[in-house]
């Protein structure tokens, strides 16, 4: 078998068994790997309205085909599947770095991950020798000193290890689950089902050779796609970086500054992507097997946070800088680094800050409540105290770590307009008021509010349709964006190439080919990518999910824009959503409930799942 | 006895390297057709994100490994400076690995006999310099090294002079 190890590794944490099993490889050809393949393994190994917390929850570590591979960026990943204690839905989030190439190595496509352990334990696998070891001595400890530690115990520089940090270990519903220090499976507080089975970290070590099915062609498009990395397509991610967006972003008035107060930034010349290269940026580096390289690791030059280095990408300097009103880079570098200290995902932990220092100006929550802290906009003081007392879960950081659907909740006082989030995850930076195809692939979105699932905010922003419209087409262009994105996710190829696979899916069906030996179609490989989508929106309807929930932040829809500029009063209204997600759903094959037809299950081979929506079709 | 100026080897730039690996997978993948970093001559090493370079062979002057071994497996070209290993004599004792400074010569976790690297002999030229993207390796002589450092002392002297 090529591309595929062929195995997956289960462990019951609460009885310490492993137990071994063969892949199926009709999933592997359905799914593909990542989080396709993590989704569907997931359904079969969880029980319907599962806590995400329970040890009944399985946490699903899935590669793709190509990881191990020389591939530049389709080497190197990695992703995490589990019910969402965010949202209640499926969670999943993709990691990038060196953890997935050496677990493919050692021999494993996916390891399912369920029980409760007694006491916090960490996983060691040595190719095919799984062992659960104590972890008391890394309690507290941030997934980078977990990492160096557990490194040193065993005796392996080379060894990887993903691990969470304090966040993960007190259940914080925003904890992420970190690799090598600064790549992060970060969204929909997966760090938080791995601290619930007391399971501190992962660590792999994999001595097996990798070959792909075709190597000779395959060392071709290697070459080739190596030559592509160092042209236009990656030219952003190799320059700027990801930060370049904070300009553009400004300039159209789609930057949601102040928790969506606003949308545009006054001070976004001191926190643009400019600046933090000029004056911050020390380093790109890149993931094993890229040859593209974006990870801008930037160093604070001076001052009281001298030294503080991280990575820094646009959505967790936005989160943590406009979004919270504060124009400081030095601070934002801090409070990503905090982030990262803690495992938390740093995107949602900014807009919680922000959403925080909202309700302060509002008087819904007062200093009192916030232990002497002035929690204005703007404080970056106040933030980095935020993002401590939520690292630590401590004060008014206790209930704002329960993400910001539970504390706005648990606020109450009105807290739940101010709260922005989609299916209990928090909005990331793209004010879709004035984005509106992005506003449909958020709010149909299966891990809830997110840019990741869908990309379709590039047609706003790019001009490519009237941002400001919601009509008819919509639909179908976030279902084929959605549709290729689950196809990039479950390769695990890193979505900064996308624009390098000139042919889109004809090269992605190309690469899984040369590497598993496999003769899929570029077609075959987009319905892959609807299944992918179909089996998400199933795990999510059978929680209980639907329509209801395709809904897009309070303020979107009732708080137009009000700045002066191309895009005064821009908001989103329950007409334009319904209407947008008639389209969208019409598009998918579902009923106007959302609800997946049973032709359509027929049609993408997914029959034995339609018990899920029996019952439901004629709602 | 080696001339000064036949005795290449790679060297990286650490201003340049990112810490990739795929000089790794390069070099396993001419020398055993598999992506495998165990079985790659130069390794790499990331101290930190801001600290990465990949080390291997450099062809020292009477080399430390060569004198180690116990059973005269290794010896040294006298024309290039290449460590050679007859594999016959070899018993994986690993006396060259403690001896050697960089950690360039490495145990192949297969044929149980050291590994080192021999510049691609085979390919007429080191694979990992043709795939770096960063162009951060180069086939250098210890005294291209020195007049590297030499040419950008002298020319940062100037500038700063300049500057004045």
């Amino acid at each position: 078998m090529h591309g595929y190890a062929g195995r997956i590794l289960y462990v019951d944490l609460s009885t310490g068994k492993t137990r071994m099993e063969k892949l199926n490889t009709e999933y592997a050809k359905k799914y593909i790997g990542g989080i396709g393949l993590g989704m569907r393994l997931w359904l079969d190994n969880s029980k319907q309205g599962v806590d995400p917390f329970s040890p009944e929850n399985p946490l699903v570590l899935a590669l793709g085909p190509i990881s191990g591979t020389m591939f530049p960026t389709g080497g190197n990943g990695h992703a995490f599947v589990a019910k969402s204690p965010e949202t209640f839905a499926i969670g999943e989030a993709v990691a990038h770095g060196t953890f997935g190439a050496e677990m493919k190595r050692a021999g494993y496509d996916a390891i399912i991950l369920k029980g409760k352990s007694e006491k916090f334990i960490y996983l060691w696998i040595d190719d095919d020798s799984v062992q659960l070891l104590d972890a008391s001595h890394l309690m507290g400890m941030s997934p980078s000193e977990t990492e160096e530690t557990i490194k040193e115990d065993i005796g392996d520089y080379y060894i990887r290890v993903a691990a969470i940090g304090l966040a993960g270990e007190k259940l914080s519903r925003i904890a992420c689950i970190i690799n090598e220090k600064t790549r992060a499976a970060g969204r929909t507080g997966l760090g938080a089902v791995m601290g619930a089975k007391n399971l501190k970290a992962i660590a792999v070590r994999g001595t097996q050779d990798i070959v792909p099915a075709k190597s000779e062609e395959f060392m071709d498009m290697v070459q080739e796609f190596h030559e592509r990395m160092k042209g236009p397509a990656t030219q952003k991610y190799r320059t700027l970086g990801t930060p370049e967006n904070v300009l553009v972003h400004n300039a159209l008035y789609c930057m949601p500054t102040r928790n969506y107060n606003n949308a545009h930034f006054e001070g976004a010349d001191k926190v643009s992507g400019e600046v933090l290269n000029e004056k911050f940026v020390v380093k790109i580096l890149g993931c094993s097997s890229c040859a593209m390289r974006c990870e801008h690791e930037v160093v604070v030059p001076e001052g009281p946070y001298k030294g503080t280095m991280t990575r820094m990408e646009y959505e967790t300097l936005w989160a943590m800088g406009p979004y919270c009103g504060i124009d400081s880079l030095d601070q934002i570098v801090k409070g990503m680094e905090l982030a990262n200290y803690y495992g938390m995902d740093a995107i949602s932990a900014g807009v919680i800050a922000g959403f925080a220092m909202d309700c302060y100006e509002k008087g819904i929550l007062t200093q009192k409540e916030f232990g002497g802290i002035e929690a204005n906009f703007g404080n970056s003081e106040a933030l980095l105290k935020l993002l401590e007392l939520m690292g630590k879960r401590e004060g008014i950081g206790d209930i704002l770590a329960e993400g910001v659907r539970i504390a706005a909740k648990k606020i109450g006082k009105g807290a739940e307009k101010l709260a922005q989030h989609i299916k209990g995850l928090e909005v990331t930076g793209y004010d879709l008021r004035c984005l509106k195809t992005a506003a449909l692939g958020f709010a149909v979105s299966f891990r809830g509010a997110d840019h990741n699932r869908h990309g379709a905010y590039a047609f706003d922003v790019k001009g490519k349709v009237d941002r400001l419209k919601a009509e008819k087409g919509r639909g179908k262009m976030v279902r084929d964006m959605e549709d290729n994105y689950a196809v990039i996710d479950s390769l695990i190829i890193c979505k900064f190439s996308r624009g390098t696979y000139y042919k889109g899916l004809v090269e992605m069906a190309k690469l899984y080919n040369l590497v598993t030996g496999f003769d899929i179609t570029a077609e075959e490989l987009k319905k892959s990518g609807e299944r992918i989508n179909t089996i998400a929106r199933l795990i999510n309807i059978r929680e209980g999910l639907g329509r209801k929930d395709d809904t897009l932040p309070w303020k979107v829809m009732n708080m137009p824009i009000p700045d002066e500029g191309p895009v005064k009063g821009a908001v989103v209204t329950q007409e334009e959503l319904d209407l947008l997600l008639d389209d969208y759903y019409e598009s998918r094959g579902w009923t106007l409930e959302g609800i997946p037809t049973k032709v359509k299950l027929f049609q993408l081979g997914m029959d034995s799942l339609s018990n899920i929506v029996e019952g439901k079709q004629e709602a | 006895m080696v001339k000064i100026h036949e005795r290449k080897f790679v060297s990286a730039d650490p201003d340049k390297c990112v810490g990739c690996q795929i000089c790794e997978y390069a070099c396993s993948w001419t020398k055993e057709k598999a992506f495998n970093p165990l079985k790659s001559r130069i390794r790499v090493v990331r101290v930190n994100q801001l600290a990465n370079m990949a080390v291997t062979c450099r062809r020292c002057e009477d080399p430390p490994c060569v004198a180690a071994c116990p059973r005269d497996a290794l010896t040294q070209s006298e024309e290039t400076g290449t460590v050679r290993l007859d594999a016959d004599k070899c018993n994986g004792c690993g006396w060259c690995i403690e001896a050697c400074d960089y950690g360039a010569i490495m145990l192949h976790p297969e044929s149980k006999v050291v590994h080192v690297c021999d510049l691609c002999k085979d390919e007429g030229e080191p694979q990992c310099i043709k795939w770096c993207p960063e162009e951060a390796l180069t086939l250098v002589t210890s005294d291209v090294l020195a007049q590297k450092a030499r040419i950008s002392a002298v020319k940062k002297l100037f500038q700063e002079a300049k500057k004045k």
